[in-house]
């Protein structure tokens, strides 16, 4: 049934595929990001208690949100790659590190400068910005590791052991606030409760967060196709290829 | 539109300073992992273009070499 999922394994068509899937990523996502910016620093009603540092929210929360989910799909590629023995997996897992470490970046910076005004200072060793820092040195981790090999299947290898590892992590990251005293507020937004968040606050962060969820895949199918020409230089493909461009 | 003047928009409300300092960092950082992206796929490209460059080269100066071998053959006969 899902067969025709299989010659996509092939770094040719997943190159193919990676180079007809970005503008379909990268052109909604800047749109909607777009959109969700304007309409949360120039529209949406300040906080009654914050003001408008509260703004911040719109790019901090995405941010945050997708450094997780982003790892969470490097893992299940290095789980696809190891169990299946599928070379694209690993080159995936490279393109996705650089991305998520901005992604973490981000979410750490934002917090930082929302922080300073509201809590008087820019950073506290809790049990959130802690996680949330461990996360973006797992990142970088990942990518040393990569980078540290010569043979790129051995590393693909020990990058997917370690961003499975590593997954420990995400549910830390996100009971952090339940599970210990911290400076840090609790979900905003969640699966299966009401958003603690007013309608025309809540639509630009929702906004957001696909906007940015678009962007990240878009600079992910850019990456790929870079790691998938490098690690294929060889292939008669790839010279034609560039060959022709 | 929350803001009266554009001045306004800019001080957000006295936290000027801390809401630019976060979007301001974050659209660097995101415009230039793209640019980074963008540059190493032509740097590959050029790499690649240079060494094919490189083996047409060599092709061409180990035929002229075997062409000139073979006109000084005919010479000393």
């Amino acid at each position: 049934m899902w067969k025709w999922l299989h010659p996509y394994a092939k770094t040719e068509r997943a190159h193919q595929l990676a180079g007809t899937l970005f503008p379909w990523f990268a052109l909604p996502g800047l749109i909607l990001f777009t959109l969700g910016t304007v309409w949360g620093l120039v529209f949406a009603p300040a906080d009654y208690q914050q003001g408008d540092a509260f703004r911040i929210i719109y790019i901090h929360v995405p941010s945050a949100l997708l450094s997780m989910s982003v790892y969470a799909s490097m893992a299940i590629c290095g789980f696809i790659g190891l169990v299946w023995q599928i070379r694209t997996c690993y080159m995936a897992i490279a393109a996705i590190a650089p991305v998520g470490a901005v992604l973490t970046f981000i979410a750490l910076w934002t917090g930082a400068t929302w922080g300073k005004p509201m809590w008087g200072t820019w950073w506290v060793w809790d049990a959130r910005l802690t996680s949330e820092l461990i996360l973006l040195f797992l990142y970088f981790g990942i990518m040393a590791l990569y980078a540290s090999f010569e043979d790129k299947l051995q590393a693909g290898k020990a990058v997917s052991v370690m961003a499975m590892v590593g997954v420990i992590n995400l549910p830390i990251i996100h009971y952090s606030v339940e599970w210990w005293n911290t400076l840090h507020q609790g979900a905003t937004i969640s699966k299966f409760e009401k958003p603690s968040m007013a309608p025309e606050m809540l639509w630009p962060l929702l906004i957001n967060l696909l906007g940015l969820a678009l962007l990240s895949g878009a600079l992910v199918l850019q990456r790929l196709r870079n790691e998938i020409v490098m690690r294929e230089l060889r292939r008669p493909w790839v010279i034609n290829m560039l060959k022709e461009q | 539109m929350q803001f009266a003047s554009l001045s306004e928009f800019f001080s957000m409300g006295g936290y000027g300073f801390f809401v630019w300092l976060a979007f301001g960092v974050s659209f660097a950082v995101l415009i230039g992992l793209y640019w980074l992206g963008r540059w190493q796929s032509k740097k590959i490209k050029a790499g690649v273009l240079t060494e094919l460059a490189r083996i047409e080269r060599i092709k061409a100066a180990r035929k002229a070499r075997q062409n000139k071998s073979i006109d000084q053959g005919e010479v000393t006969q």
